[in-house]
C-alpha cells in the first residue's frame, strides 16, 4: 500500500490542531470559534430573528413605547440581546469533543480486544462493548472506530461532524453545530428565551394592530398604517409553536436529566424493563435542572489553539546527517498514494484531506514499518526489525482494566450490526476485498505478535 | 519509500550512540502505559487507580497510587455540582453567557492546579525513576499517558 511515489513536504509554520482536526468542523478566528461544515441554515436562523427583531424595532415598538409604555422597547431589547448572544455562543462553542485517540492509545486498545483471524474472510469480529455498572444499570461503551476509543457513558458520535460528542444531545442545523455537554445549556436557554421573545412579540404587534384599529376605525386602516406588522404576526405565528413545543420537550429533558439521543432510542424508558430507570438523574427535578443547566463550565478537550506537538514514531529517528529533523519528520504531510479501495473512507469529500492525512501519518508510518517488518520476518537478526523495536514497545505495555466488566463475545446481533451499519464505520467484514480498518486491524496483530518477539529476543511464525 | 526509512533509522543507530545528551525527553520515551477511565460512578472524570503490571519494579504501589488519588480528588473537585457552581452558572446565565469571555471558569483554574500537580509529580518522583506522566489533558480525558523513558546510564 505504501508506494515508492511517497513525497514528504516539510511544514515550516507549526500548525494549530484546529488546523489538523479531522473531524468535518469549521473554525474561524483562528480556532477560536468553531462549528459544523454546512452553516447556511444558522444564518437563516439569525436572518429570521434579526429581520423580525428589525421590523417590531421600526414600526412596533415607536408606537407601542408612546402609546403604551416604554418598557415594551426595553424588554424586547434585553430578550434580543440574550436570544442572540445564547444562540451565538451555542453555534460557536465546543460542543464536548472527544479528540481522537492517539495511535499509541489506539494500539493500546486493539491488544485489549480478542482479534480475528485474518485468513477467514467470513468471520465476524467481536463486537467492540465494554460495559460497566453505573448506579446499578449496566451501561453498554460501545467502540467507535472512527476516534479509536470506547465512548464514555452518553457519548456519541456525530455522523455530520464526525465527532465523538460527550453528552451527545443532537446535531442542531439551526443552531449550526452539535448539541452536547459544553453548550446544551446555552442551547436550552437559547430556545427558552427565544420562546418568551416569540410570544412576547407576537402578543406586542396584536395589541399595536387592536389600537391601530380603534384609532383608525377599521381593520385594514391599521394595516394599512403598518404593514409590517403583518409579516411579524405570520412570521411569528408560525415559529412560535414550533418553538414552544421545542421549549418543552427540553424542559422535560431538562427536569429528568435525559439527552434527546437517549429519549428517542428509549434507553432509559420504563418500557424497556421494570428496573429500567435513568442512572444519570440526580433523583429530583430540581436537582436535575440545576445540575443540568447550572452545573460545572466544562473545559474544551480539544485544545484547538495549541500547537500541534508531532508524535515521535522512533526514539531512533535522525538529527543530522542530511536527514530531516525530528519535528519534522513527524509533521510532515504524507501524500500517498492510496488503493481506490480505501477510498470508501468518509475523509473523501474532506477539503482537508492533506491536513487529515497529517495527523495520521503515524499510523501510517506504522503500517508501513508494519509491512516492512512482516516482509522481513525471515531475516529476524535484519538491522531493520532491530530498528522497528522501539516503535513496538510502544505497545507493548497496557493498562489492566479488568476490574470493568468487559464483555467481549457476549453482544446481542442487534448491537453488532449497529456497529457495523454506522454510517462510519466500514462495511460487514465478508465484503472484498477487506476494508481499511480490518486491513489495519489484522496488520497491527500481526505487529504486535512480532514485536514481542522480537522484543523478548525470540522469533516466532505464527501468525500469517 | 519503504527502505528509506530502514536505512534512515540504520544511520541514525550508527552516527547517534544510545547514550547522546538528547534535548527533548519524548524522543526517549521507549514504551507507554495508559491508564483507563473509571465509569463506574457516572461521566465524571475518575482514572482507575488498580497499579499496572507493567510498572511492576519501576515505581511504588502506593506512591502511584497517590498520585492517581489525588489526581481523581482534584477532578471531582473541578467538576463538583454544588453551591458554588450554582452561583458560577447563574451569574454566567445573567450576563448572557459573556462574563468568561473575560474572567477563567472554577473548571479552568482546577485543571490549571492539576497541571502543575502533575509537572510537580514528575520533577520529584517521576522522571528521577525513569517514567513520566502525561497531563491528561493533554489525551482529551481519555487516559492517563504514563512514558517509560529510556534507562541512560
Ligand atoms: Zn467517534
Ligand atoms: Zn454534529
Amino acid at each position: 500500500m505504501v508506494g515508492s511515489e511517497t513525497t514528504y513536504t516539510p511544514i515550516a509554520m507549526p500548525k494549530r490542531k484546529w488546523e489538523v482536526h479531522p473531524g468535518r468542523n469549521k473554525f474561524y478566528c483562528n480556532g477560536r470559534i468553531m462549528m459544523a461544515r454546512s452553516t447556511s441554515v444558522f444564518y437563516f436562523t439569525v436572518g429570521l430573528i434579526v429581520i423580525t427583531m428589525g421590523l417590531f424595532f421600526g414600526f412596533d415598538c415607536p408606537y407601542l413605547a408612546e402609546n403604551l409604555t416604554p418598557a415594551i422597547p426595553i424588554v424586547a431589547i434585553l430578550l434580543f440581546l440574550f436570544v442572540m448572544a445564547t444562540l451565538l455562543r451555542t453555534a460557536f462553542s465546543d460542543p464536548g469533543v472527544i479528540p481522537r485517540a492517539t495511535p499509541d492509545e489506539a494500539a493500546d486498545i486493539e491488544k485489549q480486544i480478542e482479534v480475528p483471524n485474518p485468513n477467514n474472510p467470513t468471520y465476524r469480529p467481536p463486537p467492540r462493548v465494554k460495559e460497566v455498572i453505573i448506579n446499578g444499570q449496566t451501561v453498554k461503551l460501545k467502540y467507535c472506530f472512527t476516534c479509536k476509543i470506547f465512548r464514555p457513558p452518553r457519548a456519541s458520535h456525530c455522523s455530520i461532524c464526525d465527532n465523538c460528542v460527550e453528552r451527545f444531545d443532537h446535531h442542531c442545523p439551526w443552531v449550526g453545530n452539535c448539541v452536547g455537554k459544553r453548550n446544551y445549556r446555552y442551547f436550552y436557554m437559547f430556545i427558552l428565551s427565544l420562546a418568551f421573545l416569540c410570544v412576547f412579540v407576537f402578543a406586542c404587534v396584536i395589541t399595536h394592530l387592536i389600537l391601530r384599529t380603534n384609532e383608525a376605525g377599521s381593520f385594514l386602516d391599521a394595516i394599512k398604517q403598518t404593514p409590517a406588522s403583518i409579516i411579524e404576526i405570520l412570521l411569528c405565528f408560525f415559529s412560535v409553536w414550533s418553538v414552544l413545543a421545542l421549549t418543552g420537550f427540553h424542559s422535560y429533558l431538562t427536569a429528568s436529566n435525559l439527552t434527546t439521543n437517549e429519549d428517542i432510542k428509549g434507553s432509559w424508558s420504563s418500557k424497556r424493563g421494570e428496573n429500567n430507570y435513568n442512572p444519570y438523574s440526580y433523583g429530583s427535578i430540581c436537582k436535575n435542572c440545576c445540575g443540568v443547566l447550572c452545573g460545572p463550565t466544562h473545559a474544551s478537550l480539544m485544545d484547538r489553539r495549541g500547537v500541534v506537538v508531532p508524535e515521535i514514531v522512533t526514539p531512533d529517528s535522525t538529527t543530522g546527517s542530511g536527514q530531516p529533523s525530528p519535528q519534522n519528520y513527524g509533521a510532515t504531510t504524507f501524500t500517498e498514494p492510496r488503493e481506490p479501495d480505501e477510498m470508501n473512507d468518509t475523509k473523501e469529500d474532506n477539503s482537508k484531506t492533506n491536513l487529515t492525512l497529517v495527523t495520521t501519518v503515524d499510523s501510517n508510518n506504522i503500517d508501513a514499518v508494519c509491512n516492512e517488518t512482516i516482509a522481513a520476518t525471515s531475516q529476524p537478526t535484519s538491522p531493520i526489525v532491530n530498528e522497528m523495536t522501539p516503535v513496538s514497545q510502544t505497545s507493548l505495555v497496557f493498562p489492566t482494566v479488568n476490574h470493568l466488566p468487559v464483555v467481549v463475545g457476549g453482544e446481542t446481533e442487534e448491537n453488532n450490526r449497529n456497529n457495523v451499519m454506522h454510517p462510519l464505520s466500514p462495511p460487514p467484514p465478508g465484503a472484498h476485498p477487506p476494508v481499511r480498518p480490518f486491513v489495519k486491524h489484522s496488520i497491527s496483530q500481526e505487529m504486535d505478535t512480532l514485536e514481542e518477539d522480537s522484543a523478548m529476543g525470540l522469533v516466532k511464525l505464527s501468525t500469517v | 519509500m519503504l527502505s528509506q526509512p530502514g536505512t534512515e533509522f540504520n544511520m541514525a543507530s550508527s552516527h547517534h550512540p544510545q547514550n547522546q545528551v538528547l534535548d527533548n525527553i519524548p524522543r526517549q520515551v521507549t514504551s507507554k502505559v495508559f491508564i483507563q477511565r473509571d465509569y463506574s460512578e457516572g461521566s465524571g472524570v475518575k482514572f482507575i487507580t488498580k497499579f499496572p503490571t507493567d510498572l511492576e519494579g519501576k515505581i511504588e504501589h502506593s506512591t502511584f497510587q497517590d498520585t492517581i488519588e489525588k489526581l481523581n480528588s482534584m477532578f471531582a473537585e473541578a467538576e463538583e455540582v454544588g453551591s458554588r457552581s450554582h452561583c458560577e452558572g447563574c451569574l454566567a446565565c445573567l450576563t448572557g453567557y459573556t462574563i468568561f469571555l473575560c474572567l477563567p471558569t472554577h473548571y479552568q483554574k482546577c485543571l490549571k492546579r492539576i497541571a502543575r500537580f502533575v509537572q510537580e509529580q514528575n520533577d520529584t518522583i517521576y522522571v528521577p525513576r525513569g517514567l513520566m506522566i502525561t497531563d491528561p489533558m493533554e489525551r482529551g480525558l481519555r487516559v492517563i499517558e504514563i512514558n517509560i523513558l529510556r534507562q541512560d546510564t
